[in-house]
């Protein structure tokens, strides 16, 4: 593994110019952030003040770039096209090898989110995020959980090429799905009572919302926030188990065209 | 060793006419037909074996390759490379093979080579002692001197496909796949392939599987043919013995003039190129041919030659959609 990351992050480094302006792309946290700082600029919105909103979307522009990756674009490429070969040729799994190629872009990724992690500790925003030492540690494993639920859920979406012809089409989906249901657009707390419920019972709040929410104190305790992150897992691991379904049964299917 | 017993290979493919209606009715009606890629096929071939997979366009040759390396599960069919399931890509098996595509690469675009070989040491677990004693004898054997260190982009084809091959053994595999490993190549760079093809399998007692477009090729390195057309092997055997069934008689040329009319006498004229002269002459008669061209006044540089596999090939697939000399 270690010799796989290195080889990731070389990749990355070869990659870096086209990844930074991939990664810029995100902008619609920046969106949102005017948005609703005007809505609050006179008095909070319900119980969302003009600096929770800062606090919020700074976090989710962050949890966005951390968590996120291309593994669906490039799984479905790699079965569409046939170079899907050249992985199944080699003595590990190819999940482990997606792994370690996407891991290894999280350096880059912390870089270029770094202006935005600083904004938000310089700021009054500050007062508003989580100090202490066990809701901190809950947030970091919630940033894994949320990195790992994505990494399954792309798995998932990218072994269905197997199946599909163009299976990206379902990309911009679960896109529209996501951005409302996982509080990319709008926070949780501001939905209405039965949407709000209906994205507890999905999986899309744990791969943005979660973290966020536990970063700006939603949760009082660590006690509090522990069922959340432990949901959390529970989705990522039953998604990486989807996704190993989804391999498992699609990978007797490759055809190797053009390969 | 390779068993390979009544292999089966279908595809069920999707048909649709060009044009927009088509591709509408398509939406709701798909129409699909079953391309039987192989269909019963068995060979066996022994450890240290090189031998040449051939066929026209579409015969199945990649397809089985594809099966035999474990990127194809067969539809059904018996087939054991080196003592596993190949479809189960179990790890001591891939690091025992090794599949080369002429036309695909395992290296990262990128970076250079030498980033890929050292991925694919660790990947396939290879000590780093054995690592260097490998890639020396590999850098000595394609002469790759500075080529490790460039990025492969900016690599010619022959420089990427020597780079390729290092990728595709340094791992040491006892079992070669190798689909058109000398496709693009200018003839020096193919003869150097073909040479390093020879001394790996000289070295290792290494089994070599090769489908090449270039019957140069095929004729340098394999003592053993497999011809397969239609998902069928339609020979297996001796390609000395396959070129005298198909093509019995031999290839007379000389330089220096002959009058027509004697050209006639002593056998089928194939090519009048300049001053040499080619003939097709029944092997019963080579003796009386030779004799009598070598009794003729300024007759010279006489050779005699099997008929090139080019023309074999031809006359196998005669009528074929795709016709030799592509028999890749």
């Amino acid at each position: 593994m270690p010799t796989m990351l290195r080889v990731g992050l070389a990749e990355t480094i070869a990659y870096r110019a086209e990844m930074v302006v991939w990664i810029l792309t995100t902008t619609m946290p920046l969106v949102m952030l005017a948005l609703w700082s005007s809505v609050a600029d006179e008095a909070p919105f319900r119980q969302y003040t003009q600096t929770d909103f800062v606090a919020y979307y700074l976090g989710a522009l962050i949890v966005r770039n951390l968590t996120s990756n291309w593994v669906a674009w490039q799984l479905s490429e790699e079965i569409r096209l046939g170079t899907l070969s050249m992985r199944l040729l080699r003595p590990v799994h190819p999940f482990a090898s997606f792994l370690a190629t996407h891991l290894a872009a999280l350096p880059l990724r912390a870089l270029v989110v770094t202006p935005a992690i600083v904004i938000l500790v310089l700021t009054e925003a500050r007062a508003v995020l989580i100090d202490d030492a066990g809701r901190a540690g809950l947030l970091a494993l919630s940033l894994a959980g949320a990195w790992l639920l994505t990494f399954g859920v792309f798995l998932a979406i990218g072994a269905l090429a197997f199946f599909l012809e163009k299976s990206l089409a379902l990309i911009e989906v679960y896109f529209g799905v996501f951005m409302l249901m996982s509080g990319y657009i709008i926070p949780l707390d501001l939905m209405p009572g039965w949407m709000r419920t209906t994205a507890e019972w999905l999986p899309f709040r744990y791969m943005l919302g979660a973290p966020v929410e536990l970063l700006i104190g939603r949760y009082p305790d660590a006690a509090a926030a522990a069922p959340l992150v432990a949901t959390q897992w529970a989705w990522a691991l039953g998604m990486l188990g989807v996704a190993g379904l989804a391999w498992r049964a699609g990978v007797r299917r490759f055809e190797a065209y053009g390969a | 060793m390779i068993e390979v017993r009544d292999l089966k290979k279908h595809f069920k493919v999707h048909k649709r006419p060009p044009g927009l209606g088509a591709a509408l009715r398509s939406i709701v009606h798909r129409t699909y037909q079953t391309v039987e890629a192989v269909d019963g096929v068995s060979f066996r071939i022994e450890r240290g074996e090189r031998v040449g997979f051939l066929g026209p366009n579409g015969a199945g040759k990649t397809t089985t390759l594809k099966v035999l390396s474990g990127l194809l599960h067969p539809t059904s069919g018996e087939v054991t490379v080196a003592g596993h399931r190949p479809q189960r890509r179990a790890a001591d098996f891939l690091r025992q093979i090794t599949l080369v595509m002429g036309q695909k690469q395992q290296l990262i675009w990128d970076l250079p080579p030498a980033e890929t070989w050292t991925l694919n040491r660790a990947v396939f677990g290879v000590n780093p002692a054995d690592f260097d004693r490998t890639l020396a004898e590999l850098t000595e054997l394609l002469e790759l001197g500075e080529l490790a260190q460039k990025p492969t982009r900016q690599l010619s084809l022959g420089e990427r496909m020597k780079c390729e091959l290092a990728a595709a053994l340094l791992h040491r595999p006892t079992t070669l796949f190798l689909d058109e490993p000398t496709i693009g190549l200018d003839v020096s760079m193919q003869v150097t392939i073909r040479e390093f093809i020879r001394a790996y399998n000289q070295r290792h007692d290494a089994t070599v599987m090769l489908t090449s477009h270039y019957m140069d090729d095929v004729v340098a390195l394999c003592p053993r043919v497999i011809v397969i057309d239609g998902g069928h092997i339609i020979h297996d055997g001796d390609l000395r013995a396959l070129v005298k069934a198909m093509l019995p008689d031999k290839r007379v040329s000389f330089s220096g003039a002959a009058a027509a009319d004697v050209l006639a006498r002593l056998g089928r004229l194939v090519s009048r190129d300049g001053a040499r002269t080619t003939l097709e002459v029944p092997e019963a008669r080579l003796r009386e041919v030779i004799g009598h061209l070598l009794d003729g006044d300024g007759i010279g540089d006489l050779a005699i030659e099997d008929p090139p596999l080019e023309d074999v090939m031809r006359k196998l697939f005669k009528g074929k959609p795709s016709e030799p000399p592509d028999a890749g």
